[in-house]
């Protein structure tokens, strides 16, 4: 093991979950055992929520009605614009609805074996079981989910599940629920109980007295450097995968707040656990910004496939049915198409490596819906996937109901983050953590349609009762601009933010940001291996040396600077791209979305190695220097047998 | 491909703007407009001049953070016979031709004033939201979510005026810069809804004050809104919107100060 890149310190647990009553109990008697807050103190609490997606959009919103005083950042123009926005294929409940032998139990279950076992029971029960009450608040709202001729709400399937229990509306359900909180919470700002920042930053956390107590930000039209106080923090700002320059997360995502908040205390859990989606479009060009998303609901219908001769370029339309490899369907009957991603997306990168992938630089395999469209007919086909389709044909200029369309593989999700306890809260008093910038239920991998279903969990139901039990122990002693750790991180920010505007190099921050990207991608991306981390460890550390002597970013601190944040989350995400290769090259097992070549079946399937890592990787920072220190949370498993996941 | 373009320049909201030209060169067909954008960027950057700002996030057509107006229209949507109506971030540069000379400057309105460059501050769609668009469920009120019945059809016609993006083409496009079609999108989206019944009168009468307080123009039906609505959300949207005002007017709804 690679013991000179890190040391290992005291195990962690979370004390929060009421072991002692039966799992379906324990929420229940959380929210009985936590101190409430008398309304009328609760105007006198101030919580600061970064974010306003579905995670802290509804957060929020919640809190804004239960009567604190919120106040609200987030770096876009306006709230509605979160990356939760993007979010198509739908959001799962336990709802039954379809009589097809869901219940709460499994779709806990699902989401643990779906998750490899790298997940805390507690916390997945807990989000199956608000799940349902998820689906009933959003309908309250007005959103228009898909509904049936009689006025029910539709649902679908989804990948790593035999049951229907998808909820969604078209293809853009993650724009409908965060409309829904979006206007939830301008309500809630008309109502003055929240207070708006938009189109500011956070770029750092301040800790007074081991509680955090508020953050320094950037305002980005004005520049504006300054600090904001509260009793209690909430951060809700997205997942991490633009450290792999390409993704399918908005170009803004950033790792910035999380990792600040890291660098001052708070254990990052699993940060090499990040989930790659079998259907993106693929890469075009080198001058490509983003990767983009096909939903994954399209497996429901469209057939995988590629030739099975290597080097086969004919138009797939003339190559005969028995020449052709639906790979999916061969290796797991049972599954077929629906497997989970993580096992998609290996086998999508088997079959390329093979030197079967299609298109122009061989990475990508076909989504057919031939078939599809003779058994449906077109209508149905456009009435299900039309948005999808269309946005297909805009960015590749290719008809998919004429020709397959070709997909290939894209960093899409991080499921590791903060850790959280129970409560959601950090390693930091005061700190909570929500949505997918936690790392809190989805273990080594994340099913289909349950991070909106995190989120919106975390945000309406879970953190509004869980915070009051850190609140009632407040109003904290009053903390203003002048306290010493308030002026160190003031000083801290403004200090790199000089720096980063003065060193004037002779590389833009993109070449560096899409150097980092590819040196992921290839190093740390489907599959690791000792050697490939290692050689990116030795890497990584130089790209960071040359980025803070030869970066060039133009304009000044004091105006609207895009360079300038696009500077500081790079610099942000070079750091954690350290961090991330060596937990992968500390795990050795695969699990989930995790694949070491070095621990794989006979038949190259993710062999787990619950002996020795059945364990969350909780991460502490030292300062530069010194490799960071490893907290093992211990993984027990009562109600869900460890199990060798097969979808065969 | 090799283009000349033309892109508004101004350095903050106090300074006086110009067109400035470039060029730029080997533009590939398959880059979408934002792509060939960051490539000028780029360029400028190493030449040590100031980058061109503007909005954008998602890069796929659904935040609605980008929006620049193309050879005089909003999203270019309208330049293109072949091409649907789409955002900026989902134009791609197959619809252009080496040689040609574009156009692009920030979105223009009283209620959009510019920021820098071609980014404008739209926070007035969200005081017009906070004026009524929304129906009152606090968190944990809901009850079963079967127990209100939705009739497909209005639950189709509702998310079709909900997927409005708040990009702010129409208010662009429109010679009188009105947001008649982002209000009425809203107000039809939840006006559709039984969840969104008891609150109909109040709400538009409301958002409609708000609309007017924020120095947005009169409708007076010429269509370029929905020309360039990269959604698509139609004008029978702003009908819709009237019909519903006229009833609350007449039920005595008043706009809250
Ligand atoms: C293309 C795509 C499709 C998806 N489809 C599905 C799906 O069908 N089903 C499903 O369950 N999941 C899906 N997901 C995953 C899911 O959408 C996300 O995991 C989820 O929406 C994240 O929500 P969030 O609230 O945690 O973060 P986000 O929605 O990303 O919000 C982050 C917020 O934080 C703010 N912020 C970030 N950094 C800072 C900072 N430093 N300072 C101030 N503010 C900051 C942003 O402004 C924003 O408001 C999809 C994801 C993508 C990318
Ligand atoms: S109505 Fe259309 S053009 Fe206007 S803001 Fe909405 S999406 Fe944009
Ligand atoms: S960048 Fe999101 S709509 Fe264009």
């Amino acid at each position: 093991m690679a013991l000179d890149l890190f040391t290992v310190g005291d195990p962690i647990a979370d004390t929060k979950a009421p072991r002692d009553v039966p799992i379906g109990e324990r929420w229940s008697e959380r929210r009985f055992r936590a101190k409430l807050v008398n309304p009328a103190n609760r105007r006198k609490l101030t919580v600061i929520v970064v974010g306003t997606g579905l995670a802290g959009g509804s957060a929020a919103a919640t809190l804004g009605e239960a009567g604190y005083k919120v106040k609200s950042f987030w770096y876009q123009d306006s709230p509605r614009r979160a990356h939760s926005v993007a979010a198509q294929g739908g959001i799962n409940a336990a709802k039954n609805y379809r009589n097809d032998g869901d219940s709460v139990h499994r779709l806990f279950y699902d989401t643990v074996k779906g998750g490899d076992f790298r997940s805390r029971e507690d916390n997945v029960h807990r989000l199956a079981e608000v799940s349902v009450n998820i689906i009933d608040q959003c309908v309250a709202q007005g959103v228009p989910f898909a509904r049936e001729y009689g006025g029910l709400l539709d649902n679908r399937s989804f990948g790593g599940t035999q049951v229907s229990r998808t909820f969604y509306a078209r293809g853009q359900t993650g724009q409908q629920l965060l409309y829904g909180a979006y206007q939830a919470l301008e309500r809630q700002m008309a109502a003055g109980t929240v207070e708006q920042f938009a189109r500011t930053e956070m770029l750092d956390l301040i800790v007074v007295d081991g509680r955090a107590r508020g953050i320094v930000a950037r305002n980005l039209i004005t520049g504006e450097i300054s600090t904001h106080f509260a009793d209690a923090v909430v951060l809700a700002t997205g997942g991490y995968s633009n450290v792999f320059y390409l993704s399918t997360n908005a170009k803004g995502s950033n790792a910035t707040a999380i990792w600040r908040a890291h660098k001052r205390g708070a254990l990052f859990a699993n940060p090499c656990y990040t989930q790659i989606h079998p259907t993106c479009i693929p890469v075009h060009g080198e001058y490509q910004s983003k990767l983009t998303l096909m939903s994954e609901s399209l497996r429901n219908d469209g057939r995988v496939w590629v030739p099975k001769e290597r080097g086969d370029d004919r138009d797939p339309r003339q190559i005969p049915e028995d020449e052709r490899d639906y790979y999916l369907e061969r290796l797991y009957p049972s599954f077929g198409n629906l497997v989970p991603r993580d096992i998609a997306s290996r086998q999508a990168k088997n079959v390329c490596d093979e030197g079967r992938g299609v298109g122009p630089n061989g990475l990508g395999v076909y989504l057919d819906f031939a078939e599809a469209m003779q058994r449906l007919g077109r209508p149905a086909i456009e009435a299900k996937y039309g948005n999808l389709f269309d946005m297909y044909a805009q960015i590749t200029g290719e008809d998919p109901y004429e020709v397959p369309m070709r997909i290939y593989p894209a960093v899409h999700y991080t499921m590791g983050g903060l850790w959280v306890d129970y409560d959601l809260q950090s390693t930091i008093p005061g700190l909570f953590v929500i949505g997918e910038a936690n790392f809190s239920d989805h273990g080594a991998n994340r099913l289909g349609a349950s991070a909106l279903m995190q989120g919106l969990a975390d945000g309406y139901f879970v953190l509004p009762n869980t915070i009051n039990d850190y609140l009632a122990s407040g109003p904290f002693e009053k903390v203003d601009a002048g306290n010493p750790a308030a002026v160190e991180a003031l000083e801290g920010v403004r200090a790199q933010t000089e720096r980063l505007l003065s060193i004037n190099g002779t590389r833009t921050t993109a070449s560096f940001h899409r150097e980092l990207g590819r040196l992921m991608f290839d190093l740390c991306g489907m599959e690791r291996s000792e050697e490939s981390l290692r050689k990116a460890l030795d890497r990584i550390p130089e790209i960071r040396q040359e980025f803070w002597t030869n970066v060039k970013v133009p304009g000044e601190a004091g105006r609207f600077n895009q360079s300038l944040e696009h500077a500081g989350r790079v610099a942000d995400f070079i750091e954690l791209a350290e961090l991330m290769c060596v937990d992968a090259l500390h795990r050795n097992e695969s699990c989930g979305g995790h694949f070491r070549a070095e621990s794989q079946t006979p038949d190259g399937e993710a062999l787990r190695d619950d002996e020795n890592y059945a364990y969350v990787a909780a991460w502490e920072w030292t300062p530069e220097g010194a490799p960071p220190v490893l907290h093992k949370e211990a993984l027990e498993f009562d109600y869900v047998h460890l199990a060798q996941r097969s979808y065969k | 491909m090799n283009l000349k373009l033309r892109v508004w320049r101004q350095r903050s909201a106090a300074e006086k703007g110009k067109m400035v030209t470039y060029q730029v060169t080997d533009v590939s067909p398959d880059m979408s407009f934002l792509e060939m954008l960051d490539v000028l960027n780029e360029q400028l950057i190493l030449d040590g001049e100031d980058p061109v700002s503007f909005d954008h996030d998602c890069r796929e057509g659904i935040c609605g953070s980008c929006g620049v107006m193309i050879n005089g229209r909003a999203h270019g949507n309208g330049l293109f016979d072949d091409h649907p109506q789409t955002t900026t971030c989902q134009l791609h540069m197959r619809s252009f031709k080496d040689g040609d000379t574009i156009d692009i400057e920030p979105w223009r309105a009283t209620a959009f004033p510019v920021i820098k460059d071609l980014a404008v501050d739209r926070s007035a769609l969200d005081r017009i939201i906070q004026s009524g668009g929304y129906i009152s469920a606090p968190t944990g009120t809901a009850p079963e979510a079967h127990s209100i019945l939705v009739a497909k059809k209005d639950s189709d016609a509702a998310f079709d005026a909900a997927t409005c993006i708040g990009c702010g083409a129409c208010v662009a496009a429109c010679p009188n810069a009105s947001s008649m079609l982002f209000t009425s999108s809203k107000v039809v989206h939840l006006g559709l809804m039984p969840q969104g019944q008891p609150e109909r009168n109040d709400r538009v009468v409301n958002m409609i004050h708000q609309q007017d307080l924020e120095g947005f123009g009169g409708c007076t039906n010429i269509g370029e809104c929905s020309a360039s609505c990269p959604k698509g959300i139609s004008m029978e949207n702003i009908s819709r919107l009237n019909h519903d005002l006229l009833g609350a007017l007449r039920a005595g709804a008043r706009p809250k100060s």
